[in-house]
């Protein structure tokens, strides 16, 4: 139902003349900040700015730099372990959750609150509590312990090996409930007549999930997906209130990286460096995919 | 739809009237069914991993610092207290100023409401636009949006920073709400551009042949019709603004600053012992519109999100 | 009409907060916000009231990570405050240079602050191009071993005197159940540590050379190898101290749950407000005992560059106000830092205190790493130390190449 192309009108530029001034806040904000901000952040990658961005152009040093820095290199291991189980969990957890929500069960809305209220809470807040439960003096180590389990350790914001999945479960609590809502509202988009069709069939329950309902609901994981990704990519608050990025630099992730780099380290080129080297991943696969998902006819 | 049409043949009925927003699944079954026990089993165990975290935030408010530093965090209080919560709203002290959370907690109000309201409306437009009035490289503007989703707030404060100067708005409220418009813009015209795509076409097309312009159209036809998404929008809107600390704290002065500077000085400056009863009560007591927003209109949440997500 | 209107409306938003008096109302930021620290602050804002204006306290907890930014933005973004907090040396540099700050040559004139500041290095991180930009108002040293003596007396060992005796208590320590040494989480506390590891253990020339002269062959060779086997020692003791900021730290030490913490004398302000006696409850060792001297780092305030005239007097009021000898006293006194002139009376000054004023008095200073380095090398120097005390898998050895390639590259 596309809305363009009613009458040839004969000025291509007072075509959807309207429209066109309506879109204009989207056009700068598209243009003029995303864009523009990224091309300026790209530009000065190649500066060696520090407190203040200028233009003395030093080539590929911050980004030699950057590959050569361990904590870079554990900051992109840790997004990427954290990226892979994120996204996997929270699309399962998110979609088993709705599916037994969908069985015209009892009590859903009392259910459905208790799985979304944590998305209204802060990441910092999140992290605190996390942090507190997992808290080996006091929280479920110790109290494990005291039930008799003396040798029971689970500290995982301590261990520098786990420490990643310690954020991993604050990161699952805080966001599946979301991706829950948003998987309901696909399954109840669906239509009834479908699963009496795999009934009559007998094609069996979960058969029918995985063949029939997951691919009609294309259109809902895909907003899942925008959702979560760009939460993954934009990690930071949750690493900060949680660990501040330790025990040691184990817990490092990205866009902590740039952060600390532009304003604690006072060395704005080596912050953009590792910025774009983000932007860059973020577009090599975003770019083509959403071009293809937003960019071509649309759907109905 | 093409799928389902292979699928659906010999037994599209007449039966499918009550299909909406009720449950689906398979027709009720007795109570005690071995089927209602595990679908039960797995929703109530999963309910407890999400309500221990509320569980242990309210408990520790409630108890005072002896008791935290004895007992366990899961026993429940054995002298209620609520001190933690007083000190928390109205004493806690932030460098100089002892007020508490109570100081920027109406800071928050008049960051919020505003930036809200404006994003939406301003993406709300987006999303019509893009969904009924599509025009020449429309389709890139959004890509450059979504795109732009995934760019981490930190990057985008120099950049920002520059424009606002440039701008004169900067340290005012006015450049604060432009700045949550911006980043709320691409998430909500996402949401509102599948919403209204899936909106009968048969409604646009009518109204154009009756002469309807852009803002008619919209006023008239679009807005009466899509009070679910508005919700989803205001519910994602609310929680992120009313929670965000980093843009409310680089971009006004400290007359503005929101809730969460307090909230942040709080939790981060430690007199001696972290005291995690005030702690907990300040989480909570900052915690609380937005959860409030999400008790009072979660049953619209979701059918918008169902509006708003399912079609694209 | 209607934009009069607005005018008028943004304007009553704006500048009906800020007063209309003629005593100026002035914006001050910082990062002080622990107990100790918060006490000591509210000394600054009453003396500067006391002059008829107004302090206007805009404390951020979170020092680098989270106030710096928002300081550096708030000036570079055409909206400054009144007067800041940094660490004097180099984190401010930047700013002088683009001509957003102040220049206090004329008040520094005035009031002799060339004489009465000492020791002189302070003002000279302050100098830049032979002017002044900052009112420098303690000396923080880094240098300081802080132990419990509780702790010691249920390992029932002596309170060791120096280093080596402490890291020779310290499997009594482990036995006894408490932790020997408190390192918090925080990068900055195990970059911190080594620093002063080094001072104590290969000296002052040595020091100087590593980070004054960025002689990145001594930082490889076998002298800073002594440091890193002691970094090394210090690692092992801190195995278990599961807190993140400095003064959970400290509080271990206060309560005996810990040995010792190596923190600078910023610790003595939470030992005081826990209402310990130095000497009594704990005991502090300058050098950790075995090379006594201190370094000479610590705050400075800044002062932006401010349209508005009267506000402009208010700051020269504060630069005073800030370096007179009665502020100095009542402010450094609850800060458990040092005053930065030499000719005020600290007879309230406790043990520790004393010791410090005694070294500084002898000249026995070096400068911080915070003047001496830029933020950025500060930075690489607190990834590298974090990933070292954490990482019991990292050899000494290891960890003093990466060092040597920081300080080979630092600036």
């Amino acid at each position: 139902m596309t809305g363009h192309a009613k009458a040839g009108r004969p000025n291509q530029l007072l075509r959807n003349l309207n429209s066109k001034i309506a879109s204009i806040p989207m056009m700068l904000t598209a243009v003029v900040i995303f864009l523009g901000g990224t091309l300026w952040t790209v530009v000065y990658s190649f500066t060696n700015s520090k407190l203040l961005p200028r233009m003395k152009f030093v080539g590929l040093d911050q980004y030699e730099r950057l590959w050569s820095a361990p904590r870079w290199l554990v900051s992109i291991e840790n997004l990427a372990i954290y990226g892979v189980f994120s996204l996997i969990f929270s699309l399962t957890i998110g979609f088993v959750l709705a599916a037994f929500m969908d069985q015209k069960i009892r009590f859903e809305n009392t259910f459905r609150t208790i799985f979304l209220y944590p998305f209204a809470l802060s990441f910092i807040v999140t992290g605190l509590v996390w942090q507190w439960i997992l808290n080996p003096e006091f929280g479920v180590q110790s109290v494990v312990r005291s039930l008799g389990w003396t040798s029971f350790a689970f500290d995982p914001l301590y261990n520098q090996e786990i420490v990643i999945y310690g954020i991993l479960i604050a990161a699952l609590w805080q966001g599946t409930g979301l991706v829950m809502c948003l998987m309901l509202a696909g399954l109840r988009g669906i239509d009834e007549d479908i699963w009496k069709a795999a009934r009559v069939d007998g094609i069996p329950m979960w058969k029918t999930y995985i063949f029939i309902i997951i691919p009609m609901m294309r259109a809902v994981f895909i907003t899942t997906l925008v959702i979560v990704a760009s939460g993954i990519v934009r990690v930071y608050d949750l690493v900060v209130a949680q660990t501040s990025g330790g025990p040691g630099i184990a817990s490092e992730v990205p866009a902590k990286y740039v952060y600390d780099y532009m304003f604690q380290a006072q060395n704005l080129g080596q912050g953009f460096a590792a910025s774009t080297m983000m932007l860059i991943t973020v577009a090599i696969i975003i770019v083509p995919w959403a071009y293809l998902e937003f960019g071509g006819r649309k759907r109905g | 739809m093409a799928d389902t049409a292979s699928i659906d043949h010999s037994t599209i009925t007449s039966t499918s009237a009550k299909s909406a927003a009720g449950p689906r699944g398979k027709k009720p079954r007795p109570l005690f069914s071995s089927r209602n026990i595990m679908v039960y089993g797995v929703l109530i165990f999963a309910a407890a991993y999400y309500l221990l975290p509320l569980y242990v935030m309210v408990v520790t408010s409630l108890k005072g610092m002896p008791e935290i530093r004895l007992g366990n965090i899961f026993s429940p209080p054995m002298e209620i207290t609520f001190e933690p919560w007083a000190k928390a709203w109205a004493s806690a002290c932030t460098g100089l100023n002892c007020e508490g959370l109570s100081r920027g907690f109406w800071n928050s109000v008049r960051i919020t409401i505003p930036s809200t309201i404006v994003s939406i409306a301003i993406a709300s437009v987006n999303g019509y636009a893009l969904a009924n009035w599509r025009f020449k490289g429309a389709d890139l503007f959004f890509t450059i949006l979504i795109v732009g989703a995934f760019i981490p707030y930190q990057v985008m404060i120099y950049p920002i920073v520059i424009v606002l100067r440039e701008m004169g708005l900067y340290g005012s409220l006015t450049g604060l709400i432009l700045v949550h418009t911006i980043f709320g813009m691409p998430i909500l015209t996402l949401l509102f551009r599948n919403y209204f795509s899936a909106l009968p076409e048969e409604l646009f097309k009518a109204a154009r042949i009756d002469g309807a312009g852009f803002w008619t159209i919209y006023f008239r036809i679009m807005l009466p019709m899509s009070l679910p998404i508005f919700v989803v929008a205001m519910i994602l809107q609310v929680t992120g603004i009313w929670n965000d600390f980093l843009l409310g704290v680089v971009f006004t002065r400290p007359e503005y600053y929101p809730m969460t500077v307090q909230l942040n000085n709080i939790v981060n400056s430690v007199q001696g012992v972290k005291e995690y009863n005030i702690n907990m009560a300040a989480t909570i007591l900052t915690g609380a519109v937005p959860l409030i927003v999400y008790f009072v209109s979660g049953r619209l949440f979701v059918r918008g999100i169902a509006a708003g997500a399912v079609k694209g | 009409m209607k934009s009069r209107l607005l005018a008028a409306v943004l304007a009553a938003g704006v500048v009906l907060p800020l007063g209309m008096a003629k005593a100026a109302e002035l914006e001050v930021t910082h990062w002080w916000t622990s107990g100790g620290e918060a006490a000591a602050v509210a000394e600054l804002a009453k003396a500067f009231n006391a002059t008829g204006n107004k302090w206007i306290d805009g404390a951020i907890a979170g020092a680098g990570g989270t106030a710096r930014p928002i300081m550096v933005s708030r000036i570079t973004g055409g909206d400054p405050m009144g007067a800041t907090q940094f660490n004097h040396g180099r984190q401010a540099e930047e700013l002088v240079e683009a001509g957003l700050m102040r220049d206090l040559t004329d008040v520094a004139t005035r009031e002799n602050w060339k004489d009465i500041i000492k020791p002189s290095s302070l003002l000279d991180s302050c100098t830049i191009d032979g002017k002044i930009y900052c009112a420098p108002v303690n000396i923080h040293s880094w240098q300081w071993l802080w132990l419990s003596n509780a702790a010691f007396e249920k390992a029932g060992v002596d309170v060791p005197k120096n280093w080596d005796e402490f890291v020779a208590a310290a499997p009594a320590l482990e036995k006894a159940g408490i932790i020997p040494l408190a390192v918090g989480g925080q990068p900055w506390q195990s970059a911190g540590a080594f620093d002063v590891l080094m001072v104590a253990i290969a000296g002052k020339d040595v020091f100087n050379k590593v980070f004054g002269d960025k002689d990145a062959e001594v930082a490889a060779g076998p002298e800073i190898a002594k440091v890193f086997k002691a970094a090394d020692d210090a690692r092992k003791m801190a195995k278990g101290s599961n807190v993140q900021d400095w003064n959970q730290a400290t509080n271990l030490v206060i309560t005996g749950k810990a040995g010792g913490q190596i923190m600078g004398d910023w610790a003595q302000g939470e030992f005081q407000l826990a209402g310990q006696t130095a000497g009594k409850d704990y005991t502090c060792l300058p050098g950790l005992g075995v090379n006594e001297v201190i370094s000479t780092g610590g705050d400075a305030f800044y002062f932006p560059v401010l349209e508005d005239e009267e506000k402009s007097k208010a700051q020269e009021v504060l630069a005073s106000t800030l370096l007179s000898p009665a502020t100095q006293v009542a402010f450094n006194l609850k800060k458990g830092s040092l005053p930065v002139r030499g000719d005020v009376d600290l007879a309230a000054a406790n043990d520790c205190m004393k010791k410090g004023l005694d070294i500084l008095a002898k000249g026995n200073v070096i400068q911080g790493t915070d003047q001496l380095l830029s933020a950025d090398s500060q930075k690489q120097k607190e990834d590298l130390f974090s990933e070292f005390f954490a990482n019991a898998s990292m050899t000494p050895e290891d960890a003093q190449k990466r060092f040597a390639d920081i300080i080979g590259s630092a600036d």
